[in-house]
């Protein structure tokens, strides 16, 4: 039995998309792909993959990561190039490589967020940015399968900054007329905890420090994920796999 | 106007449901394209999108160049109230296209309870409510499905309806419009309606005009028009080899209510059984050819990725090649995980043998049946001939076999039935259980009895019938509970399963409704009725007061359009729509019943007249061919599709 890695990205409309309905539309991809799956012995057999902490639904993602098991050896590049086909467009596999050993759920611990906020004044985020940042603590409230719960949001951030790109297309409610807007985009290194904090608790915790109220829903992507060096950056979680062999889908990178 | 959609998304439960992006969907630029259908499933997402009529239609129009398909569903009542303060009309989830700029709405009805989400659907797409109050820039609104066989309570709402199969009346319409629009579309909307109409197969209620006795009966219904036939006619697909549809099943991202690959392995059912609606509008029996399903399972597997293959119909054993379709598809798939089902079974078709090779490859799923009712005299009366003999036999080898559950189904409610008929339901779980028990040495075996409300039906002997009223069902549904726990080392392996006897009700005024009630179902949609079909949303208050408040002035009540029973001599409301079964042995099979007379199944016996086939020119088509499933070399690993670039690596 062979192990590979898949690194894939969740764009545009499929953002809406929920855990379960892409593990779902992975598990049917693979299946079109005539990828020769492992399966589980028991009752109800299931395909063996495995996946490490999924983007929630509503926000987009370019660095998703699943592990699969097969029963013939496969090509790494193959399995991307095959299973990227597969796929529907808005899942986009990046890149897969064989299984060097180790856990790869090890050796990630933080990720980046990229937050846009159509309407918001930089300058404004800035100023809430900074106040969360000086913060000791920020207590959020969070939903919970247990209820409702109250965490420290500011434990969990790294980092955070404004993006000095300050234009992004907008859609006006109503007529859907187009048109360019300011807009604040907050960049923001966060340390998995337990329980997570997602963009949503970010943006709960700048409504606690300075009130900051975005007009319309923010939209949250996760740029990166990898393990937290001592100086707050992101360590590419599959640098001990690729060598010596480095395997691409070869599909660049771009959104819808 | 997806932009204009996705600032509401973040704020909706599951958004995924309104972005489309489906596996299979088919984009298509709206210039290039001359007549545009949307058609609509009038119920959630989750529950429209597997429905097969949509499916079929959606990817038959889209196969022709300049015709453009896209569909849509109904939205929940939290993305509703957005739409209505944004101003978002209702859309397409393939371009998101708003539906009122479509040239014809296609709504298929598989149950009454989706009228007022049809209302809520015409009105969010700014379309006028009432037929006669459209005008050339509005599409075409056209209603089918089993529902269709009795428009007359839409019939406000509606400009036609089509009876019986779609996949040729589409096209059909589709020529006309066509062909009415490259002329420039001369005399507008009601010369459209009129070529529709005079087809014979098209029903275009406003073109009728029905009118009524002083005791509320409708003396008749005729044509206001000399363009537009008596009599409007049901649509009979035939040589379902001819039609492989769909072959690129819909893949939804969202989980949907059936989450699986369907084959429908025939079409139309003569077992008789007099509830049913659909075995008698289907009629004669289709089948699909052993190598047909084959192919529709290959291509559709290699196309969707589904782990699971449901070999539908109305009685799936009942294919006279099922045990070497089952075998035969078996055999193709063994080490792929691909798990076959067949979603209604007969008992007296069904055998150990048809099992295991189910679940061979999959899943072992349990056991359903539908005895329907509880005692051997009314299932006389129902002419659905299953014996407890049968029953009790069948869960003893499945038992034996390792089966553990059985799931039954009845009704409540039928035409002459006692309390003792239904008392008997519990008579026969509690001997399934001691059948199981002693056929299997476990105590651990399970039976569920889910328990349906009948609700006489257009188009079945059952027509004429008094709908039991909701008060005496409930009671008999407590007595059967009560029953059931009565003996505690039994009952407590019996699981029960029913709703109350009042939505049922609410069915039945829309199912053998007429013109009249177009008005109360306008009237429970402004007041807030949606999704009728669901427990949570639907107010059976709502519908009562409605009923009163609009019929009453009209001298008829809910009463006299449900739990009343009719006459042989009296007009009903789709007697101008013809099934092709014959009024005449319609009442015959009806007084049967009275009598307790069984009817046979015409597949096995001589034909009993009931008039489908001379009245619409068809013929039943079954097997046996003699021909078997050839094995396909080779199939992949832990997957039914073969990948060259994974092979011998």
């Amino acid at each position: 039995m062979q192990k590979l890695r898949i690194k894939y990205a969740k764009r545009g409309r499929l953002r809406f998309t929920s855990h379960r309905d892409v593990a779902r539309t992975f598990e049917r991809a693979l299946r079109r792909a005539g990828v020769p799956m492992a399966y589980s012995q028991g009752f109800n057999p299931r395909p063996k993959v495995s996946w490490i902490g999924a983007a929630p639904t509503g926000t987009a993602s370019e660095a998703e990561y699943v592990e699969v098991s097969v029963v013939d050896r496969v090509d790494a590049a193959a399995l991307a190039r095959e299973l990227d086909t597969a796929l529907p467009p808005g899942l986009d596999v990046i890149e897969a490589v064989e299984a060097a050993g180790g856990s790869l759920a090890d050796r990630i611990d933080g990720c980046l967020w990229r937050i846009e906020l159509p309407g918001v004044d930089p300058d404004e985020l800035g100023r809430a940015v900074e106040l969360l940042l000086a913060a000791p603590e920020v207590v959020v409230q969070k939903l919970t399968k247990d209820g409702r719960k109250d965490i420290d949001a500011r434990a969990a951030i790294v980092s955070a900054e404004v993006v000095r790109e300050v234009e992004v297309t907008t859609t006006r409610l109503g007529d859907g007329a187009e048109g360019t807007r300011r807009c604040g985009i907050l960049s923001t290194v966060v340390r998995q905890t337990q329980p997570v904090v997602r963009p949503d608790d970010v943006l709960s915790a700048l409504r606690v420090v300075a009130d900051l109220q975005p007009p319309v829903p923010a939209k949250a992507i996760r740029m990166a994920q990898g393990r937290l060096d001592d100086g707050g950056a992101l360590t590419d979680p599959f640098t001990n796999d690729r060598e010596p062999t480095r395997a691409t889908s070869g599909i660049p990178a771009v959104g819808e | 106007m997806f932009a204009q959609l996705e600032p509401l998304l973040p704020q909706v439960s599951k958004p995924v449901q309104y972005v489309g992006g489906e596996l299979n969907a088919t984009s298509k630029d709206w210039e290039d394209t001359c007549v545009r259908w949307c058609l609509m499933y009038p119920d959630a997402y989750e529950v429209g999108l597997p429905n097969q009529g949509v499916m079929i239609l959606y990817e038959i129009l889209n196969e022709q160049q300049d015709v453009l398909a896209e569909r849509t569903y109904a939205v929940w009542p939290d993305m509703e109230a957005l739409m209505r303060e944004h101003d978002v009309p209702q859309f397409t989830v393939d371009a998101h296209r708003p539906v009122g700029a479509f040239d014809l709405f296609g709504v298929s009805f598989s149950t009454e309870l989706g009228y007022t989400n049809l209302l809520n659907a015409l009105d969010l797409a700014k379309i006028p409510l009432h037929a006669v109050d459209r005008t050339d820039e509005h599409p075409i609104v056209v209603s089918g499905g089993h529902a269709a066989f009795n428009p007359e309570p839409i019939s406000d709402f509606v400009d036609c309806a089509v009876l019986g199969d779609g996949e040729e009346a589409v096209l059909e319409i589709t020529d006309i419009v066509r062909r009415w629009k490259n002329e420039g579309s001369p005399g507008g909307r009601r010369e459209i309606l009129l070529r529709l109409a005079e087809t014979g197969g098209v029903y275009v209620p406003q073109l009728y005009d029905v009118e009524y006795l002083p005791d509320g009966r409708i003396q008749r219904v005729v044509p206001n028009s000399d363009r537009v036939p008596y009599r409007v006619f049901k649509r009979t697909t035939m040589d379902l080899d001819e039609w492989p549809y769909p072959k690129q099943p819909l893949v939804p991202l969202a989980e949907s209510v059936h989450e699986r690959m369907s084959v429908e392995i025939f079409r139309g059912c003569t077992r008789g059984c007099r509830f049913c609606q659909a075995g008698m509008i289907t009629r004669p029996v289709r089948e699909r050819s052993i190598e047909g399903i084959g192919a529709m399972v290959e291509r559709g597997l290699a196309a969707t990725g589904f782990e699971e293959v449901g070999l539908l119909s109305l009685s799936s054993a009942d294919h006279s090649e099922i045990a070497e379709v089952t075998k035969g598809l078996a055999d193709r798939y063994e080490g792929t995980n691909t798990g076959l089902s067949l979603p209604s079974t007969r008992v007296d078709a069904f055998n150990i043998d048809l099992a295991n090779e189910l679940s061979r490859n999959g899943r072992r799923s349990g056991l359903t049946f539908a005895p329907e009712g509880g005692s051997e005299r009314l299932r006389r009366v129902i002419n659905k001939m299953v014996s407890e003999e049968d029953l009790i036999r069948t869960v003893s080898a499945a038992f034996s076999n390792g089966w553990r559950q059985v799931k039954l189904y009845f009704m409540c409610g039928l035409p002459t039935e006692t309390d003792d008929d239904v008392l008997q339901i519990a008579e026969m779980a509690k001997n399934v259980i001691r059948a199981g028990r002693e056929a299997s040495g476990r105590k651990d075996i399970r039976c569920t009895i889910s328990i349906g409300g009948f609700v006489p039906k257009p188009h079945t002997p059952f027509q004429w019938a008094a709908q039991c009223d909701p008060d005496t069902v409930d009671s008999r549904l407590r007595k059967l509970r009560e029953a059931v726990n009565s003996d505690r080392k039994l009952g407590r392996n019996i699981g029960m399963r029913y709703h109350d006897g009042k939505p049922s009700l609410i069915e039945g005024l829309l199912s053998r409704g007429d013109r009249r009630i177009g008005r109360v179902i306008e009237r429970v949609w402004r007041e807030g009725g949606r999704f009728d079909g669901w427990s949570e949303h639907f107010s059976y208050e709502r519908w009562v007061s409605a009923a009163a408040s609009e019929l009453e002035p009209l001298g008829v009540d809910l009463d006299w359009f449900t739990t009343r029973e009719r006459d042989e001599n009296e007009v009903l409301p789709w007697d101008h729509l013809d099934s092709g079964l014959d009024k005449e042995w319609l009442w015959s099979d009806w007084q049967d019943a009275l009598d307790e007379h069984e009817q046979d199944d015409c597949r096995w016996t001589p034909c009993f007249d009931c008039g489908v086939c001379p009245a619409m020119n068809t013929d039943i088509q079954v097997g046996p061919t003699g021909r078997k499933l050839l094995p396909i070399s080779p199939v992949g690993k832990g997957s039914p599709v073969s990948n060259p670039a994974f092979s011998g690596g």
